[in-house]
């Protein structure tokens, strides 16, 4: 293919004028979607800012190429019989950038840091199972009453407040990365610095230049550096995704972790296999506001969800790039029941869908003669505005006038936390850790920043505190099952679409496995010569 | 003085002769340019005010089966997507297809099922956007075998449609509208307070005008775009509301035209005279001050439309624009624009309509500059 | 003159003082924070975060707080990039932009006075016509077209210039020409209405009597008097193109500080808003300084003393 030569040349030119005379070929230009809030592992939220602090830090444990969980500083762990210990032993190897070994008092140190009200932590709420973590970060119990414990250098171990069975998937999220103590109480909170760095991964932070790029260079000091293949890697901030693509196909950057929805057809004409999309760990859904009339009636909310024609959204609006949703929970999410749980009429076609739809609208009072209004509350973003759309035409069966409310991201979000003035609202949930509970906790009658249709139903709540306190991982899959079943039937959010996450890959990027937490460590890639 | 005759016209006889304005218009009249953009600004406005009344379809009519198609001056459907479009309408009702053919505009369908075929199945013909009139002709005796007929639906979308199947033909007439109505609402008020504001400074001039000024100076520093997208915050959900508040910060280079030609009309032996007779600031202003400076404002007022719009359009791209179902020629554009490489059809006509608009504006203003002022050409 | 400019830089303090005001409270009014972002914060964690950054203080005492440590210099830490200080991040792309706009601002009043002598040397003939349709043509097309369009038809297509990100002179090319295609339409513009007056006004009309060459007098002559308008057209232009364009730096990936103003006042990140809104404030004042003194270098009727 002419193209793929013209590519190359143009990379290789763009090599040169990056890396000047240096004749090493190995930098892998990553295209990631904006710029990381911050680098310091515990104030961080996003995933780009995970993906950065993947490539530099090893937790305890990581995930492999295909996001399995993978032993990463520890070499192994005992799981206590009732759930509520675990034992990790540190592998001997591991060491900072600066040579100092690592050792278990610098994850009790990290952690006790991240749980500390002072830091600030944006996602702290994640390590809550942790013994007193919560009480800590309420600021009601000292940083050392954390109940992570160094036994020796090389055991750590961590008690739990209840059993959780996904505790290993939670450090695998970028919260559970350990920062070098050291570095920290010298440089407060500029060790993230470039100048002041230390890490333990399988890479070091060589520049971040905010907008532009962060560099970052190989680890010699890492236990597993003769398995890195590549020796650099920029991290280009891309805002807009369609500039990502462009650099791409001008062959300026190895890969792009967003597409365009609207471009995906030409993009897999054109490119086909390097289109990658992949099954993700998230839903899209609209909040219904159930303390409103006649949204309080779960006759209405389902009536509302089965006339939603989810493959035309899937298709048309979202060009292929979602998957039509037919329960909260995605699929291929982990500790989940085998046949889990679906929309009763996932298999009925559209037309019995409609009938039966108007049949509760009629039931519940409404009907062509007394037509209900709804307005549909979104953020200004993506393709939020065509799938209203279209989903006021579908609803128009029903004979539902829609009328729409925009607002910019962080207004409608306070709106939905706080003031919950909206009749429907569009969210969306991306897991942070491969568990069902991830996602059916959105909805339970006492969380506060997440429940935004204002869900109130203690049988639900019992539900989920049954699942919580069940140590058998079958026996809680069933629990939780059931709760969704019941999240199902009283449809307190009209789950519209499974996220897929989508990329452009070069056929030079070696090793990128499509999973469905989209992680891609740089140091399970190559770059053919 | 042409103006004489004015002031004068209590006292004196009127003198015949040509006003400012008459000898504008012919001067006007013989600029080809804008003379052209007069007619064509009509005739956009005119497709903006009816446009949409006698559109081949609804602007906010979804078509679920033509989503994107390219612009064509024959109808849609196309003679090969017709029976593939009915076999996939007829998927999701689960019969075995014998038979589907086209003779002339019917569509023929004979379909089986051994559980026994629904007679409702029409509605999957009638729902696509392909076909109407879907009727039942005939059931077998078992239930297991029906043969319907639909009419085949012809539409036109004369510009394509855009990411929804909306016809963009009507989007482009109602973008138009609206675009031109939020462009002369904001220049409007933008209008209103910059003529007051400037003419009563420039009047009043000395220790006032300096004050009034130093008001515009400081405005001039705040930073536009930040205003603007916090009025967008505001008042985001009103498209006319938003558009006033627009106007309400456009008035800033309005007040200081004004005001400068205030300035010098005030120096002028008519307003001189009219003062010594004892006529009363306020008339002065109304009758002698404001009436002189409209050549220079409506010069202004064709470039701050454009200008309105423009910023409408930078809005949109932020995604903030005009909101659902309404939308603008910035709303279209800014969709457009990200679609430029899949479906062209989307930028091309609603920035062609755009370049037309603006171009016209523009020539007008030329335009008119040249005929208000003499000294020119 | 020096002491005028001083005069000048020294009243705009009040100035900068009531813009710093009516941002902050303006910001602060606008529903939503900091924090509220498509991942929602679990109520503990917000408190500690409103804590950390002081949002739990009464309005008014943010205010001071705010004002207080800005006289020490202090613009604050940023609420979205939490590892920079604002006026760090502005450090990094202020440079940038200034550089970017700075291009552009030259390309524009070369290109643009040259197409405006043109097209008024020439007044109504072909040329004209053409100068003129061109330029019209550069202000009604918005740039979020014309860039990607730019990128298409040069960075893929032909494989001129790189596709985005600023590595080497070769990238600054076509963002430079998206920057100031419109500058050039209005500055063209602008030029060819005042040269036509200036060609007939009585000192150009007693140079050709002289019989001095056109070229002799369009420069030395007319161009003169007729940069006044565009010299003050130009000077809050200028401030906004070397203040960075959020559009342009979007498409073409550049790391100047145009898109921290709709992203901070979207992200609600109200420090980094404050200090772009000073920047711009700062630099549309020293500009329409500029902008006086060049009048008084230009057109000797001017004077300030």
């Amino acid at each position: 293919m002419p193209r793929s030569i013209l590519n190359t040349a143009v990379l290789t030119s763009v090599l040169a004028l990056t890396i000047g005379s240096q004749a090493v070929a190995q930098t892998y230009f990553r295209g990631s979607d904006g710029d990381p809030e911050t680098l310091d592992q515990h104030k961080t939220s996003t995933v780009v800012e995970a993906n950065l602090l993947r490539d530099m830090f090893e937790g305890l444990v990581v995930y492999d190429a295909s996001a399995n969980v993978v032993p990463g500083v520890a070499a192994d762990w005992e799981v206590s019989l009732d759930g509520l210990s675990y034992t990790f032993n540190l592998r001997d190897d591991a060491k900072w950038s600066n040579g100092d070994p690592v050792v278990a008092g610098d994850f009790v140190y990290s952690l006790q840091r991240i749980m500390n009200p002072e830091t600030g932590a944006k996602y702290a709420n994640i390590l809550y199972p942790i013994k007193n973590a919560l009480a800590i970060n309420s600021g009601e119990a000292e940083p050392e009453t954390l109940g992570v414990v160094a036994l020796d250098d090389h055991t750590l171990q961590v008690n739990l407040e209840q059993p959780t069975p996904f505790f290993l998937e939670l450090l695998t999220h970028q919260t559970g990365l350990p920062v070098h103590p050291g570095t920290v109480e010298e440089f407060g909170a500029d060790f993230v610095q470039p100048q002041n760095h230390v890490s333990n991964g399988a890479y070091t932070l060589e520049e971040f230049s905010l907008g532009d790029k962060i560099v970052l260079n190989k680890n010699p000091e890492f236990h597993s550096a003769d398995s890195v293949s590549i020796e650099t890697v920029e991290f280009l901030p891309f805002e807009d995704r369609a500039t990502c693509v462009r650099r791409w196909e001008a062959g300026e950057v190895h890969s792009c972790s967003d597409l365009p929805a609207e471009d995906i057809n030409r993009l897999k004409e054109d490119y086909g296999d390097n289109v990658r999309i992949a099954p993700y760990l998230g839903t899209y859904y609209y909040s219904v506001n159930t303390t409103r009339e006649p949204f309080d009636d779960p006759r209405v909310r389902q009536a509302m969800s089965m006339v939603i024609d989810r493959e035309f959204l899937a298709e048309e609006i979202f060009t292929g790039t979602m998957v039509p949703a037919e329960s909260f929970v995605p699929p291929g999410i982990g500790n989940y029941v085998e046949d889990s749980p679906r929309f009763d009429w996932a298999d009925m076609s559209m037309l019995d869908r409609e009938d039966a739809a108007i049949a509760l609208m009629e039931e519940a009072g409404y009907g062509p003669d007394t037509p209900l209004t709804v307005e549909i509350s979104y953020n200004t973003s993506e393709n939020h505005r065509n799938a209203a759309t279209a989903i006021a035409d579908m609803w128009s069966i029903l004979g539902i006038e829609t009328t729409y409310n925009v607002r910019d991201a962080s207004a409608h979000y306070a709106m939905l936390r706080d003031e919950k003035d909206f009749d429907v609202a569009r969210a969306g949930w991306i897991g942070d850790y491969s568990d069902p509970q991830n996602f059916l906790f959105l909805v339970e009658s006492d969380n506060d920043g997440f429940n935004y249709p204002a869900y109130q139903n203690p049988e639900y709540d019992a539900l989920m505190d049954k699942a919580a306190a069940e140590t058998d991982l079958d026996a809680r899959a069933e629990i939780l099952a059931e709760a969704e079943r019941m999240f199902l039937a009283d449809t307190p959010q009209i789950p519209l679409l499974y996220y897929s996450s989508r990329s452009m890959v070069s056929d030079d990027l070696h090793g990128w496995e499509d999973n469905i937490q989209n992680v891609h460590a740089t140091r399970f890639l190559s770059i053919a010569e | 003085m042409t103006d004489m005759t004015e002031v004068s016209a209590g006292m004196v006889p009127e003198v015949k002769s040509r006003s400012l304005w008459q000898t504008a218009l012919i001067r006007l009249r013989k600029n080809v340019a804008a003379m052209l953009s007069i007619f064509v600004l009509g005739f956009l406005g005119l497709c903006g005010i009816f446009g949409p009344m006698i559109a081949p379809h609804d602007y906010a009519e979804v078509y679920p089966a033509y989503v994107k198609v390219p612009a064509s001056i024959s109808a849609y459907p196309r003679a090969d997507d017709v029976i593939p479009e009915a076999q996939s309408a007829l998927r999701r009702a689960r019969l075995d297809l014998e038979l589907v053919e086209m003779n002339g505009e019917v569509l023929t369908v004979i379909g089986t099922s051994e559980r026994g075929v629904d007679e409702r199945v029409t509605r999957y013909l009638d729902r696509s956007d392909l076909f109407t009139n879907a009727r039942v002709v005939e059931v077998s005796d078992d239930g297991n075998r029906i043969e319907m007929q639909a009419d085949v639906d012809r539409l036109y979308f004369l510009f394509g449609t855009d990411a929804n199947g909306r016809d963009l033909f009507s989007r482009v007439l109602i973008s138009l509208r609206v675009s031109l109505g939020i462009g002369l609402l904001a220049a409007g008020v933008a209008l209103v307070i910059g003529v007051l504001y400037g003419a009563t400074a420039g009047f009043l001039g000395g220790r006032t005008d300096n004050m009034m000024m130093r008001v515009v100076d400081v405005l001039y520093s705040l930073p536009f775009i930040f205003f603007v997208i916090l009025l967008v915050v505001f008042f985001g959900r009103n498209v006319v509301l938003m558009f006033i508040a627009v106007g309400c910060v456009e008035w800033l280079d309005m007040a200081r035209i004004v005001r400068g030609q205030t300035l010098s009309l005030r120096r002028r032996e008519f307003v001189q005279a009219a003062e010594a007779l004892g006529v009363g600031s306020g008339a002065i202003l109304k009758r002698h001050i404001i009436p002189n400076t409209l050549g220079t404002v409506i010069i202004y007022m064709t470039l701050l439309i454009p200008k309105v719009i423009l910023l409408e359009s930078f809005l949109s791209f932020l995604g903030l624009g005009v909101q659902e179902p309404l939308t603008s020629l910035g709303v279209l554009i800014s969709e457009g624009a990200k679609n430029m490489q899949n479906a062209p059809d989307m930028l091309i006509f609603p920035a062609l309509t755009l370049t037309i608009l603006l171009f016209a504006l523009n020539f007008l203003g030329d335009g008119l500059r040249d005929a208000l002022d003499p000294k020119d050409r | 003159m020096l002491s005028y400019a001083i005069r000048r830089l020294l009243g705009a303090i009040p100035t900068l003082f009531f813009i710093i005001t009516a941002a902050f409270f303006m910001m602060r009014l606008a529903p939503g924070g900091p924090f509220d972002q498509e991942r929602a914060l679990e109520a503990t964690v917000m408190a500690n975060l409103n804590a950390t950054f002081g949002l739990d203080e009464p309005l008014w005492k943010q205010y001071v707080i705010y004002l207080g440590n800005l006289v020490r210099g202090d613009m604050g830490p940023s609420f979205v990039y939490r590892d920079l200080k604002v006026h760090q991040i502005l450090a990094i792309g202020l440079p940038v932009s200034i550089k970017l706009g700075g291009m552009a601002l030259a390309l524009a009043m070369l290109v643009g006075s040259a197409l405006g002598s043109i097209a008024a040397l020439r007044q109504n003939s072909a040329v004209d016509y053409g100068v003129i349709a061109v330029a019209t043509f550069g202000i009604t097309i918005p740039n979020f077209v014309v860039a990607p369009v730019l990128l298409l038809v040069f960075a893929l297509y032909f494989d001129i210039f790189p596709a985005g990100g600023l590595n080497g002179w070769q990238s600054y090319v076509l963002p430079v020409i998206a920057l100031s295609l419109p500058q050039i339409a209005v500055v063209a513009r602008l030029i060819r209405g005042a040269m036509i007056e200036a060609l007939r006004s009585d000192h150009v009309r007693t140079a050709r009597a002289y019989g001095l060459p056109t070229r002799m007098i369009v420069i030395k002559h007319a161009l003169r008097a007729a940069c006044l308008p565009a010299i003050s057209y130009m000077g809050p232009a200028a401030a906004a193109l070397l203040t960075g364009s959020i559009v342009v730096e979007q498409i073409f990936g550049i790391p100047g500080i145009g898109r921290y103003f709709v992203q901070g006042a979207l992200n609600r990140d109200y420090t980094l808003v404050m200090g772009t809104v000073i920047v711009v404030a700062l630099f549309v004042v020293i500009f329409n300084l500029i902008v006086d003194l060049l009048y008084a270098l230009l057109d000797p009727r001017v004077r300030y003393d």
